[in-house]
C-alpha cells in the first residue's frame, strides 16, 4: 500500500491505462506542457509524447465534440475540463452527441470517452467558478456520472471509466487534489455503479460523496461522542446509482440524511430521497432529510460563501433533527 | 466590456499606427499618471494577495497598461475595486463578484466575466441594443488572445458584421492563454485576420505605447461612428506576470520578458515627458507618491469597509 494524493492516484490511473491501450489519448487546456492546471496530468506528455497528450485551444465545445468524433472512429479519448464551470460550454456535444449517439445510431456507435475535471466550489472564486453540476449531468440517459472522494476510489474508478464503452463524466474537486489516502500497489478496478460503506453504523444513514464525504465522516466522529452511531454511505457513482446499498443501510438504521454540495431543487439527493421513500417507506422512522447548498449563486465574500455552502455543523444539526434529539 | 457614450474625442488625432507622442501636454501627463496608477495599484494588490488579505484567484495585467488607458482616452468617458477584492460591501459588485466579476453600471462597465470568451456575445448584444434604440454609442469588448478560439467569438463576429453592430472587439494579445503560447493552439499568426472571414474591418496595433494606441483607436472610433460598423482590433501587448499569482510562468524565457520590459509603456512615456520638458524627474517621482497615496487611501477604505450583511447572500438571484 502506498499513501498518495488524489492528484497522484488520478495520474497513475491515466498513465497505466495509456500504457495498456494505445487508442487512449488525453486532450484539454494546459494538460501537456503545463502538466495540467492542477497538475493532475504531470509527466504524461513526457511519457506518452505530443501525439497522445495534447494541449487544446480554449475551445471546450470544439474539443469535446472532437472527442466524440474520435470515439466514433475507434479511439478512446480522455478529455480534461479545467473545471466543469468551463465544461458546460461543451454540454451540447456531451448531451446531444456523446450521450445520444449509440441510441440514435441503433447501437452502431458507442462513445467510449471520459470527460473529467473538478466540479463544485473551491474557495472565493465567486459564481462562475463554483457550481456543482451533477444534477444536470445525471439527468441525461446514456451518460455515466462518477464522483469519488478518496485516492483509492479515484484510481479504481477512473481506470474503470476509461475502459467503459460509454461516455463517462468523472467529477473531481480542486479542494481534494491534495487529499491523501492508501492505494494498493497492485492493479485494481472499481466497478462503476457500486457504492461503498465508508463507516459502519447503526442509528442513522448519512449519504455523501466527493469532497462532502470527508465532512460526513467528521460528522460521524462528532456524533459518536454523543452516542449516535452514524453509517456513512458513499455512492461513488451517481449514475447509475447503487440503490441496493442505500436501501440495505436505510433498512438497518431507519433514518437517513443526504448531504450534498449542489442545490437541493431537483438534485441527486432529491432523487435518492424519492427512491428511499418509495422502496423503504415502511422502514423509515423519520422523514428523509437533506443538507444542500442554498438556492443562490456562490458569492465571492468568504463569509457569505460559508453561509450558502453546506457544512459539518448543518450536517450535525440535520442528523440530530432526524434522531429527534 | 465598456459601453461608451458618444462624445468628442480628444484632440490630436493622427493617422493609423502613428506612434509619435505629439498629443497635448496635459493628455500625455494624464496618461502617464493613469498608467502609473494602474501599475502601482496592481503591484499593491499582489502584495495584499500574498499577505492573505484576500483569496481565490489573482490575475494581474501588469505590462498592458498602455492599451486600456489608450483606448479609454480615445473613447472619453474606480476606486471601489480594492473593496471588491477584499469582498467588502463597498466593492463595485458588493463583495459578491470578486476580481473576476467586477461591474459598474455607473461607469458603463458591463463586466468582468469569468468564462473565457463568454463576454463576446454579450458585447454583441449591447451593440444590438445600441443599434435597436438608434443610439450614438459604441460598445468596446476586450477579450484575450485565447478567447478567439472559442466558438462564440466566431458566432459573435458573424452577427456583428452581418447586422453592422457598433462593437469594437479588442483582442488583448499578450501571447499566452494561461500557460500556452497562442501560437501553439492557433492556426494563423495574426489574430486580427480572423475578421477577413466576416468581411469586417480589422488591424493590429502596438499596444506597448500609449500614443500609438490612442491615435490608432481614435481613428477607428471616428470611422465606426460615421459608418456604424463593427471593428476587430488586435492589440499586441505583453503581461509581465504569470496568468495568475500561482503561475510561475516557466513556459517562457526571461529574455522575452526583458525584451518587453525594455519597451515598458510607463517608462517610455515618462522619458517622453522629460525629453519634452513637460516634467522633471522630480515630477515623475511626485506622481508616483501621489499614486501610492491614492492606492493607500483605497486600501484603507477597503480595510475599513464592512462585510456584506448575511442577507446579501440571498439577494440578487432574481429581480423584483
Amino acid at each position: 500500500m502506498a499513501i498518495m494524493t488524489i492528484r497522484e492516484a488520478l495520474n497513475q490511473a491515466m498513465a497505466e491505462e495509456m500504457r495498456r491501450d494505445t487508442s487512449i489519448f488525453l486532450m484539454g487546456e494546459e494538460v501537456a506542457e503545463y502538466d495540467g492546471a492542477y497538475k493532475v496530468t504531470k509527466g504524461l506528455l513526457k511519457e506518452f509524447g505530443p501525439e497522445r497528450v495534447i494541449d487544446s485551444p480554449i475551445s471546450e465545445g470544439g474539443f469535446a465534440g472532437l472527442a466524440v468524433g474520435a470515439a466514433m472512429a475507434g479511439l478512446r479519448p480522455i478529455i480534461e475540463m479545467m473545471t466543469w464551470n468551463f465544461g458546460i460550454q461543451a454540454f451540447d456535444q456531451i448531451i446531444n452527441h456523446a450521450a445520444k449517439m449509440l441510441y440514435m445510431s441503433g447501437g452502431q456507435f458507442p462513445i467510449p470517452a471520459v470527460f473529467r475535471g473538478p466540479n463544485g466550489a473551491a474557495h472565493m472564486l465567486s459564481s462562475q467558478h463554483s457550481q456543482a453540476y451533477e444534477a444536470m449531468l445525471t439527468n441525461v440517459p446514456g451518460l455515466k456520472v462518477v464522483s469519488p472522494g478518496t485516492p483509492y476510489d479515484c484510481k479504481g474508478l477512473l481506470k474503470a471509466s476509461i475502459r467503459d464503452n460509454n461516455p463517462v463524466i468523472f467529477l473531481e474537486s480542486e479542494m481534494m487534489y491534495g487529499f491523501k489516502g492508501e492505494v494498493p500497489d497492485e492493479e485494481y478496478l472499481i466497478p462503476i455503479g457500486k457504492g461503498d460503506i465508508k463507516r459502519a453504523g447503526s442509528d442513522i444513514t448519512l449519504i455523501a460523496w466527493n469532497k462532502r464525504l470527508q465532512d460526513a465522516l467528521k460528522t460521524a466522529d462528532i456524533l459518536e461522542k454523543e452516542g449516535i452511531s452514524v453509517e456513512v454511505i458513499d455512492p461513488r457513482t451517481l449514475l447509475p446509482l447503487d440503490e441496493e446499498l442505500i436501501f440495505a443501510s436505510v433498512s438497518k438504521t431507519h433514518r437517513v440524511v443526504i448531504y450534498e454540495e449542489a442545490y437541493g431543487f431537483a438534485s441527486v439527493g432529491a432523487q435518492i430521497s424519492d427512491r428511499i421513500q418509495k422502496e423503504c417507506f415502511d422502514q423509515l422512522d423519520a422523514p428523509v432529510t437533506r443538507v444542500t447548498q442554498e438556492f443562490c449563486h456562490v458569492p465571492y465574500n468568504e463569509h457569505l460563501e460559508s453561509l450558502i455552502l453546506p457544512d459539518i455543523s448543518r450536517c450535525v444539526a440535520a442528523v440530530k433533527e432526524v434522531m429527534y434529539l | 466590456m465598456v459601453q461608451t457614450k458618444k462624445g468628442k474625442s480628444a484632440s490630436g488625432a493622427g493617422a493609423l499606427s502613428q506612434s509619435t507622442h505629439d498629443l497635448p501636454d496635459n493628455q500625455l501627463i494624464r496618461a502617464y499618471k493613469e498608467m502609473l496608477f494602474y501599475r502601482l495599484f496592481e503591484e499593491r494588490v499582489l502584495i495584499a494577495y500574498t499577505q492573505g488579505k484576500f483569496s481565490g484567484f489573482c490575475h494581474l495585467h501588469i505590462g498592458q497598461e498602455a492599451l486600456c488607458v489608450g483606448v479609454q482616452h480615445a473613447l472619453q468617458p474606480g476606486d471601489y475595486v480594492f473593496s471588491e477584492l477584499l469582498g467588502k460591501v463597498t466593492g463595485c459588485s458588493r463583495g459578491k463578484g470578486g476580481s473576476m466579476h467586477m461591474f459598474s453600471k455607473e461607469h458603463r462597465f458591463l463586466g468582468g466575466h469569468g468564462i473565457v470568451g463568454g463576454q463576446v456575445p454579450l458585447a454583441t448584444g449591447v451593440g444590438f441594443a445600441i443599434k435597436y434604440r438608434k443610439e450614438p454609442d459604441i460598445m468596446v469588448c476586450y477579450l484575450g488572445d485565447a478567447a478567439t478560439n472559442q466558438g462564440q467569438f466566431f458566432e459573435s463576429l458573424n452577427m456583428a458584421a452581418c447586422w453592422q453592430l457598433p462593437v469594437l472587439f479588442v483582442i488583448e494579445n499578450n501571447k499566452y492563454g494561461m500557460g500556452t503560447a497562442i501560437s501553439r493552439t492557433t492556426s494563423i499568426k495574426n489574430l486580427s485576420d480572423r475578421a477577413l472571414a466576416f468581411n469586417m474591418k480589422h488591424s493590429q496595433v502596438d499596444a506597448m505605447n500609449y500614443s500609438t494606441v490612442f491615435h490608432h483607436v481614435d481613428e477607428i472610433v471616428k470611422n465606426m461612428r460615421s459608418k456604424n460598423e463593427p471593428y476587430l482590433l488586435e492589440a499586441l501587448t505583453y503581461r509581465y506576470k504569470g496568468h495568475s499569482v500561482s503561475d510561475p510562468a516557466t513556459y517562457r524565457s526571461k529574455e522575452e520578458v526583458k525584451e518587453y520590459q525594455a519597451r515598458d509603456p510607463i517608462l517610455t512615456l515618462g522619458a517622453v515627458l522629460v525629453a519634452k520638458k513637460l516634467c522633471t524627474e522630480q515630477d515623475l517621482e511626485l506622481f508616483e507618491e501621489e499614486a501610492r497615496a491614492k492606492i493607500k487611501e483605497a486600501e484603507d477604505f477597503a480595510d475599513n469597509s464592512a462585510n456584506p450583511d448575511d442577507k446579501e447572500a440571498w439577494m440578487h438571484v432574481y429581480s423584483d
